[in-house]
This record gives C-alpha cells, structure tokens and sequence, in this order.
C-alpha cells in the first residue's frame, strides 16, 4: 500500500518497510520529483562535504586556496585591466569594482565547470546504485557555496580599506546570491547530462567559460555599452547578477529592469537544465 | 497469503551496441579513424541510425518473489543476469514492462560503492552507508558493528588510499553487510578478498538469508547458491528457463550445459565489440570411438572454438578447471606451448585444443573456465563455468579392496619393492616389482 504521509515524513516514506517502488520503462519528460530529492537530502550532503573535504586535501595551505585564488585573480585583473588598460570603473576604485563582480563569476564558472564534469566523474556510482542523479550536480554546485562565503568575507574586508559601499543595499545580497545558485544549477545540470552522451563539452565547456566572462561585465562597467544597447547584455543572465552583485555591495542603484531580464532568463535556464536532465536521466546508466 | 516482494512482469531490455570498433592499425587509420568519426556521429544525429545493432539482454523476463525468499539467479555470461539486477535496483530503466517491489530495497552491485582514496576509514564508513541508503541515525547506531567487523580499528582514521587491498575489502564488505533492507541484490559481491574473509562473507550472507529477508543472489558459485538459496531463477540468453527450487534449477542448468555430442556448449555473441570471441568449447576423449563417457582412465581434449574479428592479433585461449568444491584443479594456457606463443591469428575461425591425459582427475564434476587473452596479457573474454563434465569412476579391481580411491587428483603411480634385508623372507630370490596400479589399469 502507497501512504500518503505529511511532508516532514518524506525520508520515513521513501526508506520504509511499506514503500511500494513502481519501475516502468522511462519516456518522455516528466516532472523532477521534488519530495524523493528532499528524501535523499543526507546523501546530498555528504557528497557535498566529501567534495568540500578532498578539495583540499593534500595541500598545504589547505582552505587557504579559497582565500588566494579569488584575490590573486583580483590582483591581476587590477593590474592588467585596472593600471595598464586603465578600463572604466565607474568612480570606484577597481580592485573593489573588479572583486565584487568576481565574486558571482568566479562560484559559478567552477560551478558549472566541475558540475558539468561531475556525473561522468561519478560513473562508477551511477552504473552501480541508484539514487536521484540530480544530487551529483547539485553536489557540486554545493561544494563551491563555501568558497563563496569565505571570498565574500574578504570583499566586506575590502570595502572597509577602501571605504565604499555600507548601504541598505547589502540586504539584496542573499536573494542574488539565491539567483547565482539557480543559475549555476541550471547550466550545471544542463553541461552534465549533455558530457554523458557527449565528451565534447569535456573540450568545450573552457572555452564556454572564457567566453562568457567576456560578455559579462567582470572587468567591464556596462556603462561602457551604448544605453539603448544595455538590455541585450542583460539577456546573459550574468550581467543581472554581477551587476546586481555591484549594486548590492557597493551600494549603487539597482537596474531593476536589467535585473528582471535576467532573473527572467536564469529561472527560464533553470527549468530547462533539470527538466533536461530529468529526461535523459534514466538513460545515464547505459551510456556513460 | 501476503503480497509478493518482487513481481516483474512481461519485462524487457534492449540495449543498443555499436559495431565492433575498429582497430588502428596504422596511425594513419587512426588519423582517419578519428577524422571521420565525428562526421558518422552527426549523421546518426540527424535520425540515420546506421552502424548500430540492437541487442535484447532480457526478453519477456516474469516471475514474482515472496518476502523471505532466497532467489539464486543462474545463467552463463551474458544471460542477463547483472542486468536484471540492475533494473530492479533502478540503476537502468526497462525498454518494456513493469516491476513491482515492496519494501526498502539495497542494491550491493559491488562492494565500496563511492568510497573515496582521500578520505579516512571514518569518513568513508559514511560515505558508503550513505549511498546504500542508510540514514544519519541508523550508521551511528551501527557504526562500532561496522567497525568491529571490518578489524581496522587502528587505521579508522587513515585515507583509505593507504590501506591494503584485504583491509579496503573488509570494510567496504563489513558496511555493506550492515545495510538493513526488506529486499537485498547481491552481485558476485563474495568474490572478493582472501579465501578466509569469502568464507566469512558467505557466513554473513547465510545470516542474512536465513534472517527473513528478502534476497536476490547472483553467483557463478553453484555451491554457494545450493546452500544459500530456497529457490532459483534460470536465465538463458535474456530468456527465463526456470523458476522453481534451487535443486532443480541447478540441476536443469548443469544438464542444460551438456548438451550436443559428447560435452559441449554454444554461446551467444554477447560482446560484439571485443576483438574476438568463444563460440564454442567441447569435452571429449582423445579416442574418437563415438562414445563420449569419461573415466579416470580416459585422455580427453577440451577444444576451444573462437572467432577472431580482426586480423593479426594474437589471441592465446586459457582454461581454468574447478571442482564441485570450487577448488582450482589446473590452469593451462595455449601459449604456455612455445610454438603457440606469440602466434598471430587472422579473422575467422580457430580451434584450439587442449589434451588432458588419463590418470589425472578422480571420479567427479568438474567445470571450466575459458578465457581469452590478448598477447599474453591482457583477457578480453572471460566465460565462468561455461562447461561441466564428468568424470566416472572405474573400479580399481583390486581384490579385496573396497574402497574407493580418494582425493582431488588419481594419478597412477608406479609401485615397487626391493628388498632391504633379508630378514622378511627365506627365499633368497628378491621379488621383482610390483607394477600394478592403484587405478587398476
């Protein structure tokens, strides 16, 4: 028999003694199954710690490469982009400028790049046991949500030497960082499905990444784009939520109108990434 | 009467093959090779699937399983057997079909599923429990157990990279082992480790059986599935054969292999992508008289057909031989002949043939297994007891002797006497040998 149970219970339901599992061939699409994802919830978490865990394992400074690869980057886009090609900041000062935007840019372009390796790194479980595939991406995309917090420690330290950007404004940051996750997952899942039947995005998903910083206004203010222009960089997704991240931590106007592009554009990618993903799932076993 | 835990009806499996792959031979096919791949894979894109055959792995598979019921799932490579243990533990989808299961379900496909090189013993009990579906709660509660059985308290805290092979084996095995279900599918999970830990895994797996629960079992160890398992599941080919108890199951799968003149076996082409395959493997005495009844006496050959697909490689045919006890009675290879070594074969087909003399084996079953192996080191097809024999008794005709002769192998062994002393005997005329053997030729 099939218990209808209340939604704290989803864990007891799936795991229990009565549970019936109906197995039936796969077609079509169909809607991801939101309370067996939030059944196998520990499992998520601990593939998100064991990715956390052997990140750093074997290096000496260890959790320290979280802090110095955001603030190398950082120092060398100052450099390079801020000194020698003298790139327009805005009036802000570019380290902060160029920081605040590699904070989205750096989580999701690793995001999408180990998420997107993630389910072919994970043959050896999806050919041997079953469990939601979802959670190996979202794993993934989870692994880099501590990184993210650290590098925004070291932004809070920056706007305080620099002076710059305590404001009301900060209080936008979660729900952009809510965005940042949605996005990530959604171009996860998608690049992931697609590396199991096709070892061509193992080559192209770098250059995908390259690209894209270049469309986004990282190193760039989208001022630099005519204003009757602007709207087709908000079509990236990106640039609402770099942009939204400047606004937000350094305290200038929000664009809402780019932001709701974008935010349009990201929960649209979301939903076509897992219903994508959710479709050729079951085939994963025999193809990777 | 209760529900049944499993019930699979009209199930079945395609899976779609590619042809076999071509070999580089010359780096300029590889160049070729690679050049034009990309151009057939997006022909097939676009709709043309050409250079694809389709394979069913099972074929109108139906049966049904009562909660604690041991089911031995019996079959030769190939039969399907790791695929219907795949589908049930949802790892793939069925083609067509439905499948019903009761109760919580742990699929043990391997042992150390997800356990991870860098991380401790610790963290890796975690790990692995996790991903057969074992809750937070549930490993603490377990934890110590695990700890106990597996014997590596010492180095818990050690990354398991830096464990020996027995240790890694005994803890992935001691998690698994600790996973409570309704319903359990076992994979050959006890072919691992030493002869020892086996006997204890064995151990635990009779707990388990005889625990109530629910368990599907795959094995190529018949003695094993005799004495674990209430009831068996013949596979052949992807199609049931039987369903019923485990003894007669067994038995129609043992009498099932002897089929044609004499002791032989055909097999199905299950691996059109390998380089080379047996098609058949045949038991006979070395006097073709007609008569295909083997005695400890008789010289038999094991013949070995293969068919080779590509040209001018070297392919060398290896046997292993068990007992019913499964000990190993003898391995021999083909290029274990100095002339065989190193032999390139060209594509079509070869037969190989082994001569095993008389006076070698005592009276019983014996099974074999033939492997291919690619320049001497590399296996490229392995089929597990793909064939048994017998070999019959002969009376010693010994007078007065009654009693048989005992042990794994019944050599005829030469006798003689001399004498030391001639204390034994008045007759100064020492007796000559005494030539008669213990096998009463």
């Amino acid at each position: 028999m099939y218990i209808k149970m209340s939604p704290n219970n989803f864990q007891q339901q799936y795991f229990s003694h009565q549970h019936r599992t109906v197995i039936e061939p796969a077609r079509g699409w169909r809607m991801l199954d939101w309370r067996e994802l939030w059944a196998y919830r520990e499992l998520l978490w601990v593939l998100t710690t064991r990715d956390i865990k052997v990140r750093y394992k074997q290096t000496v400074l260890g959790a320290g490469w979280a802090i110095l690869r955001p603030f190398i980057t950082m120092v060398i886009f100052s450099v390079v982009f801020g000194r020698l090609a003298r790139m327009p900041s805005d009036g802000l000062p570019y380290p902060v400028f160029v920081y605040a935007a590699l904070l989205p840019w750096t989580f999701f372009s690793t995001a999408i790049a180990t998420s997107g390796q993630s389910l072919v790194g994970s043959a050896h479980l999806v050919s041997k046991v079953y469990f939601p595939r979802l959670i190996i991406p979202l794993s993934s995309v989870g692994a880099g949500l501590i990184d993210l917090l650290i590098s925004t420690g070291i932004l809070l330290l920056m706007m305080l030497y620099y002076g710059v950007g305590w404001s009301w404004n900060l209080l936008a940051a979660p729900l952009l960082l809510l965005f940042v996750i949605f996005t990530a997952l959604g171009v996860g899942t998608l690049l992931s499905a697609l590396t199991v039947a096709y070892r061509d995005f193992t080559h192209l998903t770098p250059f995908m990444v390259q690209i894209w910083m270049f469309i986004t206004p990282v190193i760039f203010p989208v001022s630099l784009v005519p204003e009757r222009w602007q709207w087709v960089l908000y079509l990236n997704p990106m640039t609402g939520l770099v942009e939204g991240f400047r606004s937000a931590f350094l305290g200038r106007p929000f664009d809402l109108a780019g932001l709701g592009i974008s935010f349009a554009i990201a929960f649209s990618v979301f939903l076509v990434g897992v219903a994508y993903f959710e479709k050729v799932e079951r085939r994963f076993a025999d193809i990777i | 009467m209760s529900k049944p835990a499993i019930k699979v009806e009209g199930l079945w499996k395609e899976y779609v093959v590619g042809h076999p792959k071509e070999q580089h031979g010359t780096f300029y096919d590889l160049l070729a090779g690679t050049l034009k791949a990309p151009l057939q894979r997006l022909r097939s894109l676009g709709g043309q699937i050409e250079d694809t055959e389709r394979f069913w792995a099972l074929q109108d598979v139906n049966f049904e399983v009562q909660p604690g019921e041991v089911v031995g799932i019996i079959g030769r490579n190939g039969a399907g057997k790791s695929t219907l243990l795949k589908i049930l533990s949802r790892i793939t989808a069925p083609t067509q079909g439905r499948i019903e299961v009761r109760g919580r379900l742990a699929s043990l496909l391997e042992v150390g599923t997800g356990f991870h090189p860098e991380l401790s013993g610790r963290e890796n009990i975690y790990l692995n429990a996790t991903i057969l579906g074992m809750g937070q709660k549930e490993i603490n509660r377990k934890f110590d157990e695990i700890v106990e059985f597996s014997g590596v308290e010492k180095f818990l805290d050690t990354p398991v990279k830096r464990y020996s092979s027995g240790m890694y084996v005994r803890l992935a095995f001691s998690v698994a082992a600790h996973v409570e279900a309704d319903i359990m599918l076992v994979d050959e999970v006890l072919a691992v480790g030493d002869a020892d830990f086996q006997k204890r895994c064995l151990g635990m797996m009779g707990d388990v059986a005889r625990g109530g629960r629910t368990v599907l079992f795959v094995s190529h160890n018949l003695t094993a599935l005799r004495n674990l398992c209430t009831s068996g599941l013949l596979l052949e080919s992807g199609r049931p054969k039987a369903l019923g108890k485990i003894g007669d199951v067994l038995n129609q799968y043992s009498s099932s292999r002897a089929t044609g003149d004499g002791m032989s076996v055909d097999l199905v082409d299950s691996h059109p992508g390998k380089p080379a395959w047996v098609q058949r493997v045949a038991v006979s005495p070395k006097e073709r008289n007609g008569n295909s009844h083997l005695s400890v006496s008789t010289a038999f050959v094991i013949q070995t057909w293969i068919e080779v697909r590509v040209p001018d490689i070297e392919i060398g045919v290896f046997l292993h031989c068990h007992d019913s006890n499964q000990n190993r009675v003898f391995s021999t290879g083909s290029f274990f002949n100095p002339q065989l070594s190193g032999m390139k074969l060209g594509a079509g087909q070869h037969e190989f043939e082994c001569e095993v003399p008389g006076h070698i084996l005592n009276d019983g079953e014996y099974t074999l297994d033939v492997m291919l192996v690619r320049d001497r080191h590399e296996v490229i097809a392995t089929e597990s007891s793909i064939l048994s024999f017998r070999v019959h008794d002969e009376p010693l005709g010994v007078e007065g002797w009654n009693w048989p002769a005992t042990g794994v192998i019944r050599p005829s062994l030469a006798w003689s006497y001399s004498m030391e002393k001639s204390t034994v005997c008045n007759s100064s005329s020492a007796l000559p040998l005494i030539v008669p053997s213990a096998t009463g030729v």
